[in-house]
Parts: C-alpha cells; structure tokens; sequence
C-alpha cells in the first residue's frame, strides 16, 4: 500500500515552492578547477540569452585581461565597480546596491567563493548573490570544486592545497541549475603553458602543486561525482519525494581543530543518508576553564557546522556522554559521530572515556568514530590550567602554616608528634580547601618542612631519624594534592552553576518584568536596561513603526547611530539572520545586530557593541542573547497584538456607529424627501382636479417635511462641529429667559396644542454661556420631548440656582425612560426602544452633551415622580456677574 | 409709495434660490429683476433704481459685506441680506455696514414678505418726516408726543433707559436692531460691547410689556444679532 503523504510535509513543500518561486534563479557553472573555462561558458551561453532578447547585466566579470573573454564581455551592460579604501589601497568590489537597484532579469556574478575586501556589504560574495537571489534576481555564478565547504578538505588531501574560500554546500544545493564545465586535465596544462589560466603571481607556486595532471584527475573526477549527485540530488527534489523521516545524525562538537573535519564528515554522511543533522556541544564545569582560544575554537566549529547547514545545540551538564545521549533519545537521533580519541590511554584510565561511555550507553544508536587530523590535532589537555594563584594565596599558605606551627609548638611536649602531624593535616586541608592548587601545594610542602624541622628528632634539621614519618609526609602530600583537586572541581562547579543561575535569573528577571509591562515604550526601557546589565555592553533597539519603518528606539537612551548601522540593521530585519560584528556578514561594524524574531514574524532588530566583539562568539552567550531577544521580542509583539486588537476594536466601534449613521441617515433624510417629492409631483401635475384644499395640504406637507430635513441637517452639522472639535464656546453674560424664549418661538408652530410651563426664578442671575448654543440644547431637549410624549401631554421648563451652578430642566409627562437607559440615551445614534414613528438619527442628545460638556456642565436624565422624563443639565456660574447700574425714577 | 409695481433686485447666485424668489416676488405684485454676481448686481442697482435689494451674502465673486458697503456709497435703497444660520458675524458685519435687514435661510414667504414690507414701508418715510406720534402693536400702545406707555391699556412706568430702548426698537419697528447700534444709541459709544447692559434691559421691558416674558410675542431676540420689534 502506498503510504499516503504526511500533510505537514506537504505544507511544507508547498511553501518552499512558493519562496521558491519568488526566489530569483541560481544557475551555477561549476569546475574542476581554475581554468576550465567557467567564465566563458557563462558568458557564451548569456550572449545567447541575450540575442534571444533577455535583459542581462554583468555584476562582475574577471576577464584576467584575457582577449576571447574580453570579447564576450563587450557589449553587455556592465554595472561600474564599487571603489572601497581599505587601508590607502582601492579595491573594486561588486556593488551589490546598484545591482539591486538595476534589478536586471539576469546578472552574471562571477566567482562565487570570491572573499569581499573589508568595508563591502557581506564578507563574501555568495551572501551577496544569496540577497539577489532573495530579492528575486536571477544570477549565474561560477564555482570551483575545491572552494565547496564539504570538499574542502578532501579537496587538500588530494591536492596539498588548503583552500580557505569556502562556500556553502547549501548555495549548490539551492541552484537551480548546475553546469559542469569540463576540460580534459592534458588540455588544460597545455593552457596552463600557454599562459591562458589565470594565476596570481603570490600563489604561482602553490598552484604549480595544484595543476599536477594526478590531481586535476582526482579534482575532475570529484567535480562529476559532485555534479552526479546533484542531478540525483535534483531529480528527487523534481519528483518531489518528501524525505523519510528516517535518519537524524548528531555530531559532536568539541575545540579540537579535528573537529572541522568530523563536522565536514558528518555533512557529507547526513548530505548522503539525506537525513536531518545536528552538532552539539556540551558545556561541562570545565567549560569555564578553556582558554580563549579554546571557546573560539568551539564557537567556529558549531559556525561552521551551521554554515553547512546543521541545527547547532549547546548542552549543558556534567557528563558529555550522559547528555549526547539523552538528547539523542529525545530528538529520535540514531547515528552519532565521534572524533577519535587523541590522548593517551593513561587519561581515559584516570578520568574515564566519552566514546566508552557513549559506544556503552547508546543502545540502538549507531556510533561512528571519525579519525581526527593527527597533525592538525595538537594535544591538548582537557583541563585548561586551574585558575592561577597569586601571591595572597601564597601568602594565606604560608599563614596557615604559621598558624599550625605556633599551635604545634605550644603543644609539643604535651602531645605525640602524630598528633602534631593532625594539625598540619588540619593546616593542609584547610589550605587545599581555600586556596588554588599551587598554593595549596606549598601550604603542603611548608607544613612537611615544619613538621619535620620542628616537630621530628632531630629537632631544627630537616634530617628524618625514623623512616615512618616518610610515610606521613607522603599521605599528606597525596592528601593535599586529592583535597585541593577535590575543591577545585566544586569551585567550578559552584562558579558554573553560578553563571548558570545568573543567566537564568537574568531572564527571569527581564521576563518578568516585561510581562508587567503595558507600554511598549516602557517594555524597550526595561529590555534595554536587562539587556546592557546581563551583557555588559551598549544597546540598541530598532523597532519597526506603525508606517512599516525600521526606527531607532529613542526610548534606549543609546549614542546615535549613523545611515550605515540602520542599513546593517535593516538587513537583520530583512533577512531574520544575525549580522555585525563578530559574524561573517557586514562584520566592519562595532555592532553585533540580532534580529526579533517573533511567532508573526520579525518586530525589530537588537544591536549589542561589546567592549570585546569576540565575548559574542561564546556559544553559550550568543544562545543567551538569543534568548533574550526572543523573549524581548514576544513581548513587545504581545504589546504589539495588544495594540492591533484594540485599534480593531476601535475600528469595529467606529464602523458600527457609521453604520447606524448611515441607516439613520438614509431613512431620516430619505422620508421627507419621498414626501416633498411626492407633493410637489402632484401639485405640478394638478390639471385643476385638485381642491384648494387639497392643494394646500400638499404644499403644507412640503414645508413640514422641509423642516425636518432642516432639523436634521442642522443637527448634523452641529455634530460634525463638535466633532471636530470646531466648536467654538462663545460665552457672554446673559438672562436664561431670553434664551428659552427664543427656544420657545422658533419651536412656536410645534408646541401647539401643548402646555409649555417656564418656571424661572426672579432672582436667577446671567449666566456665562454661548446663547447659539444653550438654544440649539434646550430646543434638542424640548424636540425630544416633543418626539416620545404624546400629544398634548405639558412640557415644563425651569430652572433653579445651584452650588455655583445654574440647573436647568426639560420636563414631560410622557411614558419615562425605559430602565436602565438613563446613562445611554445622550450616546450618538441611540434611539429609545419602541420608539413607534417617531424619526431622527438619534444625535440630538448628543450633542446636548457636547454643548453642555463644552460649558463645563453635566447632563443627565432621570424619570420624574408621578410621571414622566426629566432631562437636567447645569451651568456653572464662573466669576461674578458683571453689574449693571440700575436706575430708579420711571421715565 | 407709487401705484408702479415695487421692483426688487435679486443679487443671488443660486439659481433655484432665484427661481423661487422670483415666483414668491412676482406672484405677490412685486416686479423682479434677478443677478448671479455682486458685480452685476451693483451695475442694475444704478441702472434699474429697485425699491428693494435682497443680497445674498455667500456670493462667488465678492464678499457680501463689501457690496453693502459700495451700495451705501451713492444709495439709500434698502437692503435685505440673506445668509445660512450660523453665520451671524457676516450678518452683523452686513447690518452695522448700512444693510436694513437679514433673513436666515431657510425662510419662508411669509418672512420674505414681511420683511419686504417692513423695508419699504421705512423707506417710504422721509428722515425728516416725523414719526407717528402714537404707535400701537398688539397690546402695546406708545405715545411719543406724551412720553406714555400702554400695555393692554393699562400704562407702564419704564425708567428712562426703558424707554429710550423701546422707542430705539419702535423707530425700527419689523426691522432688526442690532446689539451695537442698540447700545450706542441707548447708553453711548462707550457701551458698544457691554451687551448684557442691553440684554438686562430687554428683559425688564418684557416683563413690563409681555404677557409671558419667556415666550415674548412683541420683543424678539434676534439671537446673536439684536432685536425685533414684531410688527403684523
């Protein structure tokens, strides 16, 4: 039965064929060695694109000056070089920018593994072709078997040539075409004589190895092999065969120099078995005793593991063999490489063996021992040097002695020289438990020499008359040496939990806080803090705005950067891969830049300038600031999602209310007009059927319906003003009767029918308002009145002299409000529940509280007692009223 | 007055404003003669001698301010300016610049009418003329030769400021009264911003003279402009 295809997998191929398809081309013209004619195949088979009428363009081209490539290159659109200054000397490089700025369809870029002078974009010129590539562009590069990472060092076994050029296998794997350029080896040491191959004068001799006919065989026969299996390679990726889950292969990883070839070894097994590979190192307590050069060793091989394209893990623990393993059986890893033992068997003895105790433990795993280089592998001890001990230490050795001494000779005569021997070997232990090793150790040799000098017959000789006490000075010279090795482990142990606990609590600390944040402000504040402490450098933080902008965080408090660091930065962020200082792309920087990488995608890029770039290439301290800036960057995309969803709500809000409006609106505008219409179409089609009468009430119900559309517009435009903030509070010194009766006459024709009660006390003083608009509230007030009582029910007015404040109610007598409604009624677009006929969009209220709120008042509604709505609002009275001199004789 | 049809100026730009106004005017005796620009309308002010000009303030072509200012250069023709609510500064600017009166759209003809009206009626009468010695509207009665006021005969003692303002709104009687013009007149040039002086007094007129004093049938306010005295 056919297995049916893991969705997942599926997923995963559709969309790597979806980046795939955005990805520009690579096609690859690929050598055995220099000479063979790369170049000019590149560029015969691009003139003939060309003819076809394909847009191409030379990135860069090296002609060597000779004439039959310089023919070819004629005539083709060459982008100028860029000029770079490394060190008074001007090296021409390829501009990359101006390629992506030309954005041809096609762009030659030849040498692939060339190396970029310093001060260029990326250190090497596949990253620069990976970025075409990743934009789109399409590019043909040349390539030569012995610069492929994995070759390398078989490459230098054939040839004695070590090539340092080195490009990833993945840049291969990834082409999308490989051309193999062939030359048969004879024909090319005749081109060689001639003076057709390229060779640069310093390299002559070494080249002179390299071109032997034995090894120009081995190379072209390496370079078919490669071509072979990237056809098979192809092909598969062609039937699109997703790869069985089968084989997971683990290296391990370790300072020693060999490493590098077990790592290419285990690239090649894993490229072979098509499997999923891992490298790992395990950071014991000795970790922190390895020299610097040591660390640097074990960061570049788990870079270099990287490159070719292995996950790299940093465990830790005490036993490299327990921990390899338990992350094995839970990664479902089934074949492990070792580097064969380089030391002596005598160590394996005295301190047991990891390939022991891997090959015993490992059950079903597969083990595989690769040999190391012998004469690359310099031995080296395990144990760095013990921390060093300087002369305090010496001088406490010295002290303890001197202290067991006096105590001893206060004590002889009263006790046996053995138990005299017991304070010194109280003296030693104590020393040993203290000091460093070789301070430990003089603490030893002093207290034999004491014991002996002082306490041993003869007295004041060194001279032993009974051989016993030999025996003594032995056990505490071995007791010294077991104790102090014995504390010296614990202490490192101690400092390693320490360090350990320190990172932990460090991000603890960080994490914690910044899930106390609301702010994204104040996040970046505390991130930054968190950041400069645990890592003892400068921070800096871009964030990308709202407008899609890469921006500095102002917030960091961080020494301005110039266009250069934000370019790096925003390569970071583009790429989602770390860069600066310490790393092998746009390294020419003070800057190490981390890219935020959340679960959306990337929110920001974190820069880090440490007083010593290399503290970064510290596995162990990268993968800390890997996590640290994962947990930053959760936090401020949560701060972020945070944001978006109350923007969506916010939308949302706004939406539904220009919804309501505009249903309110097309129902209130449309009814008076489908009146008017409606009327005034009769009145013109009257053929004199129509009574006077009828014809009046027609034209009656035109000017009706015109004031309601008035209304309607005035309100709107009122709201628009105060929602504009256009509203302007005009305020002069003025009675509130004149203001109502103006609300009075202009709703005259309305309150027919209706008892309008004006209760207002003789004594109210003037009030600061704007008359415009305390008109436009109480008419609002009384048209609601109006609009939910029924018809000749009263309306009361009045008004009454607060606290420093005027109130001033509408009234009715009408059904109340309905429960529970008396906070919302004044919000836009509400209209009372079973509102029957009654219109208007519902934002008369509102902007009675617009206006109110304006004056510094309150609005609010409640039912009256007995019946009834009441609408309130005040008007505080700010100030003394400005007098008016009365006069008393009536004219 | 003659017995020829009054000629009103129309100077709007909106032509279906002109085409109503034109049917209201004519439908009611008055003859029309309607402009879309201020330029043209200050040409047929001199060419046609109209008895009445309604000037729309929101002109394309010149500020209406500016027009009332140029007519009242060389004419003593009334003028009636109509504006949207809201826009009481122009109104005001319009009236203290010699403009007689203003309507706030939208009207209705019965307001056109009156205004009308009231305008020719107070041009009709000389300067010089004297006025009515006894005015009576509604349950006002004011007898100028005698210092005396009625309201629905019984007489009111007003103090002299009282009546200084009232006899100012019956000298305007139907026409609006602006708040300067008011205060200048009744209290002096040193008043002219002293409006809730005015608005003191406007109400103790009312409650001397109105029935209701909050729904005032005879003193209006103009809000934000002045005062009416209503007149049928």
């Amino acid at each position: 039965m056919a297995r049916r295809p893991d969705p997942d997998a599926l997923l995963q191929q559709v969309r790597a064929e979806e980046a795939r398809a955005q990805r520009g081309h690579l096609k690859i013209f690929f050598g055995a060695s220099p000479g063979v004619g790369k170049t000019f195949a590149m560029l015969e088979a691009a003139r003939l694109k060309r003819a076809a009428g394909q847009d191409i363009v030379i990135g860069v081209v090296e002609t060597h000056g000779r004439e039959d490539t310089r023919r070819l290159v004629e005539g083709i659109e060459t982008l100028p070089r860029r000029r770079l200054d490394y060190r008074g000397t001007v090296l021409e490089e390829f501009d990359i920018d101006a390629a992506l700025a030309r954005r041809p369809g096609l762009l030659l870029v030849d040498e692939l593994a060339h190396t970029n002078a310093p001060g260029a974009r990326h250190a090497r010129r596949w990253q620069d072709v990976e970025e075409l590539l990743a934009t789109g562009i399409d590019v043909w590069s040349t390539l030569n078997v012995q610069h492929l990472e994995s070759l390398n060092d078989v490459v230098a076994q054939i040839t004695g040539v070590s090539v340092r050029e080195t490009v990833p296998d993945s840049m291969l794997e990834r082409a999308d075409e490989v051309e193999l350029v062939d030359l048969s080896p004879d024909v090319l040491q005749q081109r060689l004589r001639e003076g057709k191959v390229y060779v640069p004068d310093q390299a002559a001799h070494a080249l002179e190895r390299f071109f032997r006919l034995g090894n120009l065989i081995a190379l072209r026969r390496t370079a078919e092999r490669v071509d072979a299996q990237m056809r098979g390679y192809m092909q598969a990726e062609g039937i699109r065969e997703t790869w069985p889950a089968g084989d997971r292969l683990l290296v391990c990883v370790g300072a020693n120099p060999a490493t590098a070839r077990i790592v290419r070894a285990a690239r090649r097994m894993a490229a072979g078995l098509r499997a999923d590979w891992v490298a790992v190192y395990v950071e014991t307590p000795a970790h922190t005793r390895l020299s610097r050069a040591d660390q640097d060793a074990i960061a570049q091989n788990l870079s270099l593991a990287e490159q070719l394209g292995a996950q790299t893990v940093t465990l830790s623990g005490h036993s490299v063999s327990e921990e390899v393993l338990a992350y094995a059986r839970d990664h479902n890893i089934n074949r492990i490489l070792v580097g064969k033992p380089t030391h002596s068997r005598w160590r394996d003895r005295l301190r047991g063996s990891v390939l022991d105790e891997l090959v015993r433990a490992s059950g079903a795993i597969d083990v595989y021992v690769i040999t190391g280089d012998a004469d690359e592998g310099r031995p080296r001890p395990v144990l760095g040097p013990a921390p060093q001990a300087v002369l305090r230490d010496y001088l406490g050795a010295v002290g303890v002695v001197a202290a067991a001494t006096g105590v001893s000779l206060l004590l002889r005569g009263h006790v046996q020289s053995t138990d005299i021997a017991m304070i010194f070997l109280l003296a030693v232990v104590v020393a040993s438990s203290r000091l460093p090793q070789r301070a430990s150790l003089l603490a030893c040799v002093l207290s034999i020499a004491a014991f002996d000098f002082c306490f041993v017959q003869p007295y004041y000789t060194f001279a032993v008359s009974d051989v016993h006490y030999v025996l003594t000075f032995g056990v505490m010279l071995v007791i010294s040496l077991v104790m102090s090795r014995l504390t010296t482990r614990i202490r490192e142990q101690a400092v390693a939990a320490r360090e350990r606990e320190e990172r932990t609590g460090a991000l603890y600390g960080m994490t914690r806080e910044l899930a106390a944040e609301r702010n994204a402000a104040d996040m970046i504040r505390t991130a930054t803090r968190h950041l400069r402490n645990t890592f003892g450098s400068d921070v800096l933080l871009f964030t990308i705005g709202d407008d899609g902008r890469l921006e500095l965080e102002p917030a960091v408090g961080a020494p301005p950067v110039d266009e250069k660091e934000l370019s790096i930065a925003l390569w970071v962020y583009d790429h989602r891969q770390l860069a600066g200082a310490g790393t092998a792309t746009l390294p020419a920087t003070e800057w190490l830049y981390l890219p935020l990488v959340a679960s959306a995608g990337a929110v920001g890029v974190v820069g880090i300038r440490a007083p010593d770039p290399r503290r970064f290439q510290d596995p162990v301290r990268r993968q800390l600031l890997e996590t640290f800036s994962g947990q930053v960057a959760a936090s401020l995309e949560r701060v972020r999602l945070a944001r978006a969803s109350q923007r969506a709500k916010l939308e949302t809000e706004a939406e539904r209310l220009r919804t309501a409006l505009l249903s309110s609106l097309s129902h209130d505008l449309r009814t008076p007009l489908a009146g008017i219409e409606g009327a005034a179409s009769s009145l013109l089609q009257d053929g004199g059927a129509q009574t006077p009468n009828a014809r009046r009430e027609l034209a009656q119900t035109i000017v009706e319906e015109s004031r309601r559309m008035t209304r309607l517009v005035a309100n709107l435009l009122e709201m628009v003003r105060l929602e504009s903030g256009a509203l302007q509070v005009q305020k002069e010194w003025q009675p509130l009767e004149e203001v109502v009766g103006v609300a009075l006459i202009r709703l005259d024709e309305r309150l027919a029918g209706r008892a309008v009660t004006t209760t207002l006390p003789p004594d109210l003083p003037l009030l600061p308002i704007d008359g415009l608009l305390i008109e436009q509230v109480l008419i609002n007030l009384i048209e609601n009145a109006l609009k939910y009582t029924p018809p000749g029910t009263p309306i009361d007015i009045s008004a009454r002299l607060g606290d420093r404040e005027v109130i001033v109610e509408v009234a009715d007598r009408g059904p109340g409000l309905p429960g529970g409604d008396e906070g919302r009624i004044f919000e836009k677009f509400y209209r009372a529940r079973d509102q029957g006929q009654a219109g208007g969009a519902g934002l008369g209220l509102t902007i009675c509280r617009g206006i109110v709120t304006a004056h510094g008042g309150r609005i609010w509604a409640e039912n009256r007692p007995g019946g009834g709505a009441a609408f309130r609002f005040s008007l505080p009275l700010t100030g003394p009223p400005p007098s008016v001199q009365r006069e008393g004789a009536a004219a | 007055m003659t017995d020829v049809a009054p000629t009103v100026l129309v100077i709007e730009d909106e032509p279906q404003m002109r085409r109503f106004l034109r049917s209201a005017l004519e439908g009611n005796g008055y003859r029309v003669v309607e402009v879309g620009t201020a330029r043209e309308g200050l040409a047929q002010a001199a060419g046609r001698n109209p008895d009445v000009i309604l000037l729309d303030l929101g002109l394309p072509d010149a500020d209406g301010l500016d027009v009332t200012r140029r007519l009242r250069e060389w004419a003593a023709t009334p003028v009636i300016v109509i504006s949207a609510r809201g826009m009481e500064t122009d109104k005001i600017g319009a009236l203290d610049a010699g403009a007689d009166d203003y309507l706030t759209k939208p009207f209705g003809v019965g307001e056109l009418l009156a205004r009308i009206r009231v305008a020719l009626r107070h041009a009709s009468r000389s300067p010089d003329e004297p006025a009515e010695p006894v005015f009576t509207q509604g349950d006002l009665t004011l007898d100028l030769a005698r210092r005396q006021v009625f309201s629905a005969g019984v007489e009111v003692h007003l103090t002299p400021t009282e009546y200084k303002l009232l006899t100012l709104l019956v000298r305007h009687a139907g026409k609006v009264v602006t708040q300067r013009q008011a205060l200048k007149e009744v209290w002096g040039p040193n008043y002219a911003t002293q409006t809730h002086y005015l608005r003191v007094y406007m109400a103790q007129l009312r409650h001397k003279l109105e029935r209701d004093p909050a729904r005032p049938r005879l003193l209006l306010t103009e809000p934000g402009v002045g005062y009416r005295l209503k007149v049928d």
